[in-house]
């Protein structure tokens, strides 16, 4: 259940990865997540949205949500491209396994630095994941 | 053009990170700091990145990179003032920062520096004039 307007913002380059950062960190603030707390949503996020512009076409953007159910409030982060998608979302989640220059981690860590992780893909259409923090 | 400094500080390089990191800049500065290693003849790099709010997968094989080419260059690297929320998210993350130094402030990462520096002359590693 969002709380508040839905916000998104365009991943093209790496300077929109540092303004993404600072948009989340701001949200997360704002919700009262503690320091800790903060610096996994937005490490997460950072893996996330870097990974859009090394394996999802170098484009997409990335939608914030402020959730709450009965007990507690969350940000839930959602990164969608349209790039090649993946084959085997299992493999991709493995630590160490990259199809690019990186060290693997992304997706594998980024699930580690969350309470919700969901991903969806499909070859030559797009990989949408959704990440979501309570507090 | 936007860049870190870097500054030198007897036989070493001082290099503060202040700034989110991007790409180009992370370039920039692996480059800049080769270029001092060698102009300067500098025997350790002390970066330190008490100032970063976030370190992710990125800025940590930035920070694997400068230290490897500057192994090659025969200078040792450490990393210093690592925040704890980082320190924990960056374990929770499984980056470990393999071949990176650290220390906990500037005083204790200038000590390792200039320890590792006397082992290896003690060593009996060519001392550079």
């Amino acid at each position: 259940m969002p709380l508040s307007a839905t916000e998104s913002v365009p991943i093209r380059s790496s300077e929109d990865v540092v303004r993404m950062r600072q948009w989340v960190r701001a949200r997360a603030m704002g919700i009262g997540f503690n320091l800790v707390e903060q610096t996994k949503i937005v490490t997460a996020a950072s893996e996330l949205a870097r990974n859009i512009l090394e394996h999802g076409g170098g484009e997409g953007h990335v939608q914030l949500d402020l959730v709450t159910n009965n007990f507690r409030t969350g940000l839930r982060l959602t990164f969608e491209d349209k790039g090649p998608g993946i084959a085997d979302i299992e493999q991709a989640l493995k630590d160490g396994f990259t199809s690019g220059s990186g060290l693997g981690l992304g997706l594998g860590g980024s699930k580690r630095l969350v309470n919700e992780f969901e991903i969806a893909s499909r070859p030559g259409e797009g990989t949408r994941i959704a990440i979501t923090r309570w507090k | 053009m936007e860049r870190i400094p870097i500054l030198k500080m007897g036989e070493f390089l001082l290099i503060t990170i202040q700034v989110d990191m991007h790409d180009r800049l992370a370039m920039t500065l692996q480059n800049d700091v080769t270029d001092m290693i060698v102009k300067t003849h500098a025997r350790g790099v002390m970066i330190d990145i008490s100032m970063l709010d976030v370190v992710d997968s990125f800025i940590g094989r930035m920070l694997g990179s400068i230290a490897s080419m500057s192994r090659i260059l025969d200078a040792e690297t450490v990393v210093v003032g690592m925040q704890p929320a980082v320190a924990i998210t960056l374990v929770e993350l499984g980056l470990s920062l393999t071949g990176v130094r650290t220390a906990l402030n500037v005083d204790k990462g200038m000590e390792l520096l200039r320890s590792s520096i006397e082992r290896k002359e003690a060593n009996g590693a060519v001392v550079r004039d």
